[in-house]
C-alpha cells in the first residue's frame, strides 16, 4: 500500500503509584499501563484498538500523542522520533495528529462559541492567517461535518450530543491532519447517532486520506470501520489482524472470548450462541501475572505460559498472535 | 470538500441557511444575567448599592458644608445644639469635634468602599493567577506554591497588619498593602481547587493535544470557567474587607485623621454614646450595615445565577 506514517516500537508507559501517606523516599510501585506495544500505521489506514476497560487503550493513544510520559520505546512519526521531544518541537507535529474524545459535550469548552472552538487549532498552528481566512476555514470544516455554518456563534450546550461530536470532528479536521486518534468517539452516543458519526468518519477518510486510530470497546463498531484490529489485554498486544480475518478466524483465546460476547441482533441466533465466559476479573496492572499476562483467565493455559512471555508471531496473512499454543 | 448530506433535507436547509443571518448563541453568561435580573433581593441590593456609591462620591454636593470646618459654637456643646437638622443643612448633625457629620459619613463611606473594592481586586487578580497556575501546572510547583500560602495563612494576619501599621506609620496606602497581602490567600486556594476539577475535563485535554501553550490554556480555558466562582467570592470578599478595615479603624490603627472611614466613625460614635449623641453612632452604622447587606445579597444572587445546579 502506501507509506508508513506512524511506527510505534516497544512502547512502554509506566505510572508511578505511591501508597497513601508513603514517605518521599519510598520507591513508588510501577503501574504498567502499556507494556511493550508495537505497531505500524500506513497513510489512509484505520487501525482499530479493542480491549476491556483498563487495558491501556486510551493510555496508548495518549502516549502516541506524547500527552503522558513514556517510560521506554519509540514513536516514529513520518521518520521523526517523538519520544523525548520538547513541547516546542512537539507542537510542530501536533497539527498533523489530532484527537477526538469520548464525551462530546465535555470535550468542548462551554464558555466558547463553536466558531472559536473550531478555530483554536488554526490559531495555534497558523497564527498568521487573517480572521477572514480563519472564518472561511472554520465554516468549511463545519459544513464538512454537516453543521450549518451560520451556527458559528452558538455555544456547545445548544447542540445535541451527536452534533457536538461532529463539532469535535470539525475541530480535528480544520488543520488537515494526517492522523486522527479517536478515543471511544461513539460510546457516549446512541446507536443511530453512532452510525452517523462513524459513516461521517469513513467518508472523510475516503476524501482526505487521513489515517485513523479508532479505539472502542464495541467490537461491531470496530469491525465496521477498521482495516486492521489490534486486541489489547493488560497493556500487551494479544493479536493483530486484518479486520475480516480477525472476526472470521480469531486465534488468541482472549479474542475468541471477546468475539463470542458480541450480541447478535437476532433473538434466535443470540439464544443459540455460546458465550465463552472468562473466570476471574482483570488482574491488577500493578502486579501482572508472570509470563503470559492472560494465563490466569485462559481456558487452555499450560505450565509453560507462566514462565515464558509469548511474543507476537506472524501466522500468515498479516495475522499476528501472541500465544504459545496457537 | 463536498458536503455530505446527513439528512435528505439538508441541501435545502443549507440553502435556506445561506440566506439567513448568523444565529446568535446564548452564552452561559447571558443565561446567568437573565437569572440574576430575576432575583428580586439581589436587584434591590444593586439599586441600594448604586445609591450608596452615588452618596459616597457625589454626596458632598448636596450639602452647604464641608467635612473639615469646625463650628466653634457647637464644639463642647454637641449634645445640646449639634442634633441633625434639615433647617441648617447639617442633615446628620455634628460629630464630636464640631464638624458636619453628613460630610464625614460621605467621606467615610467613600474610603470604606475603596478599601473593600481595592482589597478584593487585589485578591481577584493575584489569587486567580496564583491559584490557576498552581493548580494547572501541578506537581512540585503546586506543592511549593500552596505550602507558601499555608505558611502565610498560619501567621496571625491581624498581628502582622497591626505591626505594619505601627512600624511604617498609619496611612491609607499602608492599609491597602496590608489588606492586599492577606486577601488573596483564600482566593488562591479556592481557585486552585476549581482549577483541579476543570483541569481533568476533556476540553483541556483537547487543547493540550492540539498543542496550545500552557499559559494560553490557563487564560483561554481555565480562567473563564472559574470566573463564576471568583466573581461570587469577590463580592462576598468586599464586605469582609470593609469589616476588616472597620475593625482596624475601631482599634484606632486604621485611617488617620483628617481622613476617616465608616469604622472610624462608628468607633467615635460608640465613644460618645453615653453623652446622648446617638446620631454619631447610628448614621455611619446605618450606611455600614446597608452596604454590607447589599454586598451579601448580591453575592448570593450571583451564586444562584452562575451555578443554577448548586442551589
Amino acid at each position: 500500500m502506501t507509506e508508513t506514517i506512524l511506527r510505534v516500537e516497544d512502547l512502554k508507559v509506566w505510572f508511578d503509584v505511591k501508597k497513601q501517606g508513603a514517605m518521599p523516599w519510598v520507591k513508588p510501585r510501577k503501574l504498567k499501563a502499556v507494556d511493550g506495544v508495537s505497531f505500524e500505521l500506513k497513510a489512509g489506514e484505520t487501525l482499530g484498538i479493542v480491549g476491556e476497560s483498563g487495558c491501556g487503550k486510551s493510555t496508548l493513544a495518549r502516549a502516541v500523542m506524547q500527552m503522558v510520559p513514556v517510560e521506554d520505546g519509540h514513536v516514529v512519526w513520518l521518520g521523526d522520533e517523538l519520544v523525548g521531544l520538547g513541547t516546542r518541537e512537539m507542537r510542530r507535529h501536533r497539527k498533523e495528529m489530532q484527537m477526538i474524545f469520548q464525551d462530546p459535550l465535555a470535550s468542548l469548552n462551554p464558555r466558547m462559541t463553536i466558531g472559536q472552538i473550531v478555530a483554536e487549532p488554526l490559531k495555534t498552528h497558523f497564527p498568521h492567517l487573517s480572521s477572514e481566512e480563519m472564518k472561511a476555514k472554520v465554516r468549511e470544516a463545519l459544513e464538512t461535518v454537516g453543521i450549518l455554518p451560520n451556527m458559528l456563534n452558538r455555544y456547545p450546550h445548544e447542540f445535541s450530543g451527536g452534533q457536538n461530536q461532529r463539532i469535535g470532528i470539525a475541530r480535528a479536521l480544520v488543520v488537515n491532519p494526517r492522523l486522527i486518534i479517536c478515543d471511544e468517539p461513539v460510546s457516549a452516543l446512541d446507536v443511530s447517532i453512532q452510525a452517523q458519526v462513524i459513516n461521517l468518519l469513513m467518508d472523510l477518510q475516503k476524501e482526505t486520506g487521513v489515517a485513523l486510530i479508532f479505539i472502542a470497546h464495541d467490537l461491531s463498531v470496530v469491525k465496521h470501520i477498521s482495516d486492521r484490529v489490534m486486541v489489547l489485554y493488560l497493556g500487551n498486544v494479544m493479536e493483530v489482524a486484518p479486520s475480516a480475518e480477525l472476526y472470521a478466524n480469531p486465534q488468541h483465546p482472549y479474542t475468541e472470548a471477546l468475539i463470542s460476547a458480541v450480541p447478535i441482533p437476532d433473538p434466535k441466533l443470540e439464544k443459540a450462541k455460546e458465550v465463552m465466559l472468562l473466570d476471574l476479573d482483570l488482574p491488577s496492572p500493578l502486579n501482572p501475572p508472570s509470563g503470559c499476562v492472560f494465563r490466569t483467565r485462559c481456558p487452555i493455559a499450560e505450565p509453560r505460559c507462566a514462565s515464558e512471555k509469548p511474543v507476537l508471531a506472524d501466522k500468515g496473512a498479516a495475522h499476528m498472535v501472541a500465544c504459545h499454543l496457537r | 470538500m463536498t458536503n455530505i448530506p446527513l439528512n435528505p433535507q439538508q441541501p435545502k436547509t443549507a440553502q435556506m441557511a445561506e440566506r439567513m443571518t448568523e444565529v446568535k448563541g446564548r452564552s452561559l453568561w447571558a443565561d446567568a444575567r437573565t437569572r440574576f435580573l430575576r432575583n428580586k433581593a439581589a436587584m434591590v441590593s444593586v439599586f441600594v448599592l448604586v445609591f450608596v456609591a452615588l452618596f459616597a462620591f457625589f454626596g458632598q454636593f448636596l450639602s452647604p458644608w464641608d467635612n473639615e470646618t469646625i463650628d466653634w459654637n457647637v464644639l463642647g456643646n454637641v449634645a445640646r445644639v449639634g442634633q441633625p437638622s434639615l433647617e441648617n443643612g447639617h442633615y446628620f448633625g455634628f460629630d464630636d469635634s464640631g464638624r458636619d457629620l453628613y460630610n464625614r459619613v460621605v467621606q467615610g463611606t467613600q474610603i470604606s468602599l475603596m478599601v473593600g473594592i481595592v482589597g478584593s481586586l487585589i485578591a481577584v487578580i493575584v489569587g486567580t493567577i496564583y491559584g490557576a497556575v498552581a493548580g494547572f501546572v501541578g506537581g512540585r510547583v503546586d506543592s511549593a506554591m500552596m505550602r507558601f500560602v499555608d505558611i502565610a495563612m498560619s501567621i496571625p494576619y491581624m498581628f502582622v497588619l497591626i505591626l505594619l501599621l505601627v512600624v511604617f506609620g498609619r496611612s491609607i496606602s499602608m492599609l491597602f498593602v496590608g489588606i492586599g497581602l492577606i486577601a488573596w490567600l483564600d482566593m488562591s486556594r479556592i481557585v486552585r481547587g476549581q482549577t483541579l476539577s476543570i483541569k481533568n475535563k476533556e476540553f483541556i485535554e483537547a487543547a493540550v493535544a492540539t498543542g496550545v501553550p500552557t499559559f494560553t490554556i490557563i487564560r483561554r480555558h481555565i480562567v473563564p470557567n472559574l470566573l463564576g466562582v471568583v466573581v461570587v467570592y469577590a463580592t462576598l470578599l468586599v464586605p469582609q474587607m470593609i469589616l476588616t478595615e472597620s475593625f482596624i479603624s475601631f482599634l484606632g490603627l486604621g485611617v488617620q485623621e483628617p481622613l476617616t472611614s465608616l469604622g472610624a466613625l462608628i468607633s467615635e460614635g460608640t465613644a460618645t454614646m453615653s453623652y446622648g449623641t446617638l446620631w454619631q453612632l447610628f448614621f455611619p452604622l446605618g450606611f455600614f450595615v446597608i452596604t454590607i447587606f447589599s454586598f451579601f445579597f448580591i453575592g448570593d444572587g450571583l451564586r444562584d445565577a452562575l451555578d443554577p445546579k448548586d442551589r
